[in-house]
């Protein structure tokens, strides 16, 4: 396949960024889209151009490392799947690709297709834990019966890899899937709901300090997540805030 | 961060009165829907809504509030949206993966405030001016012809008529909506969609018919 891509060019945070046009030949379908960018960069460099920076670390689907925002869609226009798991097969030959960065204000560019989700990190650290006493006299986990409903759906909420794709399609930015999939994981064991309390509270509050958007309900988020994850994880959380708010 | 200064409480504040208007159209619906039956019985029912003290000093005024913070809400949420993706997409599909009432809201929200403001100006200033500024005598037998003298216009039916279309749309994402604002969404959110989708076409639908019936019927 012989494409036309558009990459969003952008050499650091502060740099005020444009849509370069490059040919690429000779793309294999088979080939990952990252297999496609590599191709790219080492066209780049042997022509002496800076290479594309973009974000990937397993190539697997699971480390949510992956992002870019392709032809309009985050993770380009298969479902359930990240960037590194998208085939070229999904594109045609002379197809044109726009690939830009996730974007949000709280996701600043790093450079070119690289953006800083640490806001992500913030959020997690203001309660997507539970606090484990480790000197040695834990509980085995497997000794409190868990209901297998809760069970499953927490399975299901944990399954979320933190790739900011929900942020990236959300028309508003909001982080509302992401967090709740984090609230719920937690909110649905019985481990997790000695703190659950505090981390609605402090979860959604570090969300909002970081200048995501409010939610709006399109769903848009669940349909681009490449995990599945539901937005009955967002109306859970929603309860669970509004129940700790009445509460603290 | 209390309640109402955080995303979600607004976002629930947004529902509650989303839906408290809701009831107040569906009563209005109904009040309306007795002018194609029975002139006197809505020439009734309006007297009574129009003189009646709790009414009229109690859930007038709270209906009124209602709508001020429903859509000073909605802008306030709609303005901060804005600001949480400073540098644009170039290429952005939100067809792809959102159903498009969904995605505006705030115009079919702008779409209902201008009408709003027609509306008012139609019958409700007149009104208040009626009844507390001119003091004019009571006359219970007015409300069926003043109401048959707007429809005669050609051109306030077919705003009335793209007015309720808005009204509509804002209603389908809206109405299902508020229950997942509300923590609802479960084995009953189908029968709440399903709910929404005939509710949301069934009343603008009949505002729509009773306006084309009175304004086919006085000519
Ligand atoms: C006066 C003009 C109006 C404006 C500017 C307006 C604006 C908005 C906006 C911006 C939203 C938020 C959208 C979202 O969360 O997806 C919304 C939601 C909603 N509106 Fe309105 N609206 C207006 C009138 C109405 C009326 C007359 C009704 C009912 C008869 C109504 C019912 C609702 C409902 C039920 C919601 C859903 C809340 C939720 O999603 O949780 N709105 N409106
Ligand atoms: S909810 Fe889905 S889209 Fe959002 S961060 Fe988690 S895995 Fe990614
Ligand atoms: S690189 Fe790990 S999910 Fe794509």
């Amino acid at each position: 396949m012989n494409l036309t891509l558009k990459v969003w060019r952008q050499a650091n945070a502060d740099a005020k960024g444009n849509l370069e046009t490059y040919q690429i030949k000779e793309v294999s379908p088979d080939m990952s889209f990252l297999e496609m960018m590599d191709v790219l960069n080492e066209e780049l460099i042997e022509k002496g151009i800076d290479p594309v920076a973009f974000d990937h670390d397993c190539r697997e689907g699971i480390c949510g490392m992956c992002s870019m925002f392709i032809n309009g869609e985050a993770h380009g226009p298969d479902r359930l799947v990240t960037t590194c798991q998208l085939h070229m097969r999904k594109f045609k030959d002379g197809d044109t690709i726009t690939i830009e960065p996730f974007r949000a204000k709280a996701f600043p560019v790093i450079k070119d297709l690289t953006v800083d989700r640490s806001s992500f990190d913030r959020i997690q650290q203001a309660g997507g834990f539970v606090s484990v006493n480790t000197s040695g006299n834990t509980q085995d986990a497997n000794a409190i019966p868990i209901e297998k409903h809760n069970a499953d759906k927490a399975f299901d909420a944990a399954a979320c890899i933190g790739c900011g794709a929900c942020v990236a399609t959300c028309k508003n930015a909001s982080a509302m899937l992401f967090v709740s999939a984090k609230v719920s994981q937690y909110a649905l064991l019985p481990q997790g709901r000695v703190e659950a309390t505090d981390r609605v509270l402090n979860m959604v509050n570090q969300m909002d300090e970081e200048g995501f958007g409010n939610c709006t309900n399109t769903g848009a988020c669940e349909v681009e997540c490449p995990k599945g994850i539901s937005l009955e994880n967002i109306a859970r959380m929603n309860r669970e805030y509004l129940y700790a708010s009445l509460k603290g | 961060m209390t309640l109402i200064a955080s995303s979600i409480g607004r976002k629930l504040a947004m529902a509650l009165s989303g839906l408290f208007l809701v009831v107040f159209l569906t009563q209005h619906f109904f009040i309306n829907l007795t002018s194609v039956f029975s002139e006197s019985l809505f020439n009734e029912i309006s007297h009574f809504m129009g003189n009646n003290p709790l009414v009229q000093m109690i859930l007038q005024p709270i209906l009124i509030l209602g709508v001020l913070f429903h859509f000073t809400m909605g802008f306030v949420l709609e303005l901060q949206n804005a600001k949480s993706r400073v540098v644009k997409y170039k290429s952005y599909k939100g067809s792809a993966n959102a159903p498009w009432v969904s995605r505006n809201m705030i115009l079919s929200g702008i779409v209902i405030l201008s009408f709003l403001g027609l509306h008012l100006y139609d019958f409700w200033f007149p009104e208040m001016n009626y009844k507390y500024i001119e003091s004019l005598p009571l006359d219970p037998d007015r409300y069926f012809g003043e109401l048959v003298h707007k429809f005669e216009s050609q051109v306030r039916v077919i705003l009335y008529v793209l007015s309720f279309v808005f009204l509509a749309l804002h209603l389908y994402h809206g109405f299902a909506s508020s229950f997942q604002t509300m923590g609802l969404n479960n084995k009953y959110s189908k029968a709440i969609k399903s709910f929404t989708v005939a509710f949301s076409f069934l009343i603008p639908a009949g505002f729509i018919a009773i306006a084309l019936f009175h304004h086919i019927t006085t000519f």
